[in-house]
């Protein structure tokens, strides 16, 4: 993939500070943003990126976001925040099973009572991931912020931690890649999944993608913040209003809360 | 009586003829991992809901088989039991390649088998596969030592069966480790359950000797060695007791699991209402896999008719392979219960039976590590000293048979 003034840095991991020198203005920029990433040459045309130390040193361990879903304020027909998602990070549901989905809208109906509800699901961004707990390499991490995330300089494409999560929040990628966006590298044969929209996270944006899409359609069915800081929205309304996580039972205390359901 | 002695295979065109069609599964093999390597996992069966395929039923057969395989080693150093040990060698080279062959196959099927050094490399110690790593890489450093002491002259019979003892001890470790992969998920209703890894260790021991029997067998109609039908028969019966034990385990495991409401629904799946997945776990797991073969292993005249050991070895084989594809894949086409309670439907199979068609792609790559695991015993045996040059009964002296 070309990203504008970045240039292949090498399987350098994550400084590459030698390589600096004589990089253009654009990609120091760049690295200065916070948003550092390093980069390989896989094949001729295909670099692959990796949010690395980079990324990891511009989280705050003094935060930790986390996302309020209310199903009730979810339409059944609206996946504006799936197509968000989408085209930020540029991966492609085609209908195929082998397609990536880092998020996904699902229906519930209760079985005892007839009554139905929508809601999108993606990475749950757990205190105690099981993905990071079976990664044999250490590519699946925690951030201090909290968001988990996927080294792809490490996945070896094993796939455990697809196995091990309880939301199928992971996807594989199942062929070369073309066209990706500059803040969100994707690579074949390596696992993906929401990573929080961590690049506009560290550049300050403060939200995410598919909260924007959810706002700008009016439904305001997600609210994005620090679940540490007591006065943000998210706060708030954890603390007025009843909420549940997924499969509690598992104590993993999620990132991602749900209300309405 | 003669003495036991050790040499290499003759070079005969049945073992250059063997050695050829190894080679061929082994290059087509090579080929499906660098056309898979090229255009990605899309030309496998595998997906985002089955992400695990055949490539790992049978790299998971293999690696549990390998630990298996050296039953007949430790038996022999370990626990003393002299008709076992003319074999032994052939055990613990068996044992090192069919762990071979197991790890090509998991490798070769990475996303990004080039980056095994990476794997090599950095090490998340919560990770049972980062400990499997270092398990995988120990057990064939500690063999090849006991192999070594088992064939060199002048070994202390302590030092032997101390090499022995820490091979057999870490065989268990290693084949808990296995188990744990699946025993250690807390996401999976088909998974999380301590009982994976001493069900994984009786499989081991199994589908193991099952493996060596062939071997052993297939090598001696190949080189017109003789395999006596008494420790053929001894043998044979053991094999019969460890597919008892596996049957016992695999019933406890879903007695267990019929036990807690929670699992009702997996259970059913797998048991009743599987399609697929109940036909193999009643046809070829419990029938032909474990019925069959155990009345085959006490028949009576097991002893003369030799075609029954290998009938029954077989089935071990075919119903181990069976008995892991249910594990493996069956346990990921039950889906996962996110919303317990509610009735589930999205566009990424939530709340709906995972579907799984594996291309001929996955078996080329499983059948090439089944090759690579017997080309390596095969040359083993033609370059080292591995197998007696006459097993009669009444070479394995009548006071080494009487010790049973």
């Amino acid at each position: 993939m070309n990203i504008p003034g970045l240039k292949p840095a090498g399987g350098c991991g994550g400084g590459c500070s030698s390589k600096e020198k004589g990089a253009d203005l654009h990609r120091r920029d760049f690295l200065k943003s916070g948003a550092a990433m390093a980069s390989v040459t896989l094949a001729p045309g295909v670099t692959l990126m990796a949010m690395g130390s980079g990324v990891a040193a511009a989280a705050n361990p003094d935060v930790r976001w986390g996302l309020l879903i209310d199903a009730g304020k979810c339409p059944s027909d609206c996946s504006a925040c799936v197509s968000a998602c989408s085209n930020e990070h540029g991966w492609e549901n085609h209908g195929e099973d082998t397609d990536p989905q880092w998020i996904r809208k699902v229906t519930l109906k209760d079985r005892a009572t007839g009554h139905e509800n929508s809601l999108p699901v993606m990475c749950q961004h757990c205190e105690n991931p099981p993905c990071v707990d079976v990664c044999p390499t250490g590519a699946s991490f925690k951030r201090e912020d909290g968001i988990v995330l996927v080294d792809r300089h490490t996945c070896i494409g094993c796939r455990y931690c697809m196995m091990a999560c309880p939301f199928k929040a992971r996807s594989f990628v199942h062929h070369p890649v073309e066209g990706q966006k500059a803040s969100t590298p994707r690579g074949n044969g390596t696992v993906e999944g929401c990573n929080m929209c961590v690049h506009k996270l560290d550049r300050g944006d403060g939200t995410t993608a598919c909260v924007e899409a959810c706002n700008a359609t009016g439904n305001n069915a997600m609210i994005f913040g620090d679940l540490n800081d007591p006065e943000s929205d998210i706060s708030k309304a954890l603390a007025n209003y009843p909420s549940i996580e997924l499969r509690s039972d598992l104590r993993l205390n999620l990132g991602v809360r749900y209300q309405n359901i | 009586m003669e003495r036991i002695i050790y040499r290499e295979l003759k070079s005969t065109p049945q073992l250059w003829g063997l050695i050829v069609v190894l080679g061929a599964f082994i290059a087509a093999a090579a080929a499906v991992v660098l056309y898979i390597e090229h255009h990605g996992h899309i030309v496998t069966g595998m997906n985002n809901q089955i992400v695990w395929g055949v490539p790992h039923v049978f790299a998971i057969f293999l690696i549990v088989a390998a630990s298996g395989a050296l039953n007949v080693s430790s038996i022999g150093s370990v626990f003393g039991k002299k008709a076992y040990k003319p074999t032994a060698r052939l055990s613990s080279l068996l044992a090192m390649s069919l762990l071979m062959g197991g790890l090509a196959v998991l490798v070769l099927d990475l996303g990004r088998p080039d980056r095994l050094i990476v794997a090599m490399t950095k090490y998340n110690f919560k990770s049972i596969f980062a400990w499997n790593v270092l398990l995988y890489t120990g057990f064939l450093g500690i063999v090849a030592v006991y192999l070594y002491a088992q064939m060199a002259r002048g070994v202390h019979a302590v030092a032997l069966k101390t090499a022995g003892l820490a091979a057999f001890l870490w065989r268990l470790a290693l084949t808990t480790g296995t188990g744990s992969i699946f025993g250690w998920l807390v996401a999976r209703q088909a998974y999380d359950a301590a009982i994976m890894a001493p069900m994984f260790i009786a499989m081991s021991f199994s589908f193991g000797l099952a493996m060596f029997m062939l071997v052993m067998i297939g090598t001696c109609t190949i080189t017109g060695r003789r395999y006596g039908p008494k420790i053929r028969t001894r043998q044979a019966r053991l094999l019969g007791i460890f597919v008892a034990v596996v049957l016992y385990f695999t019933a406890v495991q879903h007695l267990t699991n019929i036990y807690a409401t929670e699992h009702h629904g997996v259970e059913r799946f797998i048991l009743l209402e599987g399609g697929i997945y109940t036909a193999l776990f009643w046809i070829g797991q419990i029938f032909l896999g474990g019925i069959v073969p155990l009345a085959l292993l006490f028949h009576p005249k097991l002893d003369v008719k030799r075609s029954l050991v290998i009938l029954a070895a077989l089935l071990v084989v075919m119903g181990g392979l069976i008995q892991l594809y249910i594990i493996v894949i069956g346990g990921q086409a039950y889906p996962l219960e996110i919303f317990p309670g509610y009735e589930v439907s999205s566009s990424f199979s939530d709340g709906v039976v995972n579907s799984y068609t594996p291309t001929a792609l996955e078996f080329i790559l499983g059948f090439g590590g089944v090759a690579l695991a017997l080309l390596i015993t095969s040359l083993g045996m033609k370059f080292l000293r591995i197998l007696p040059t006459n097993l009669s009964d009444a070479n394995v002296s009548r006071e080494e048979m009487g010790d049973s």
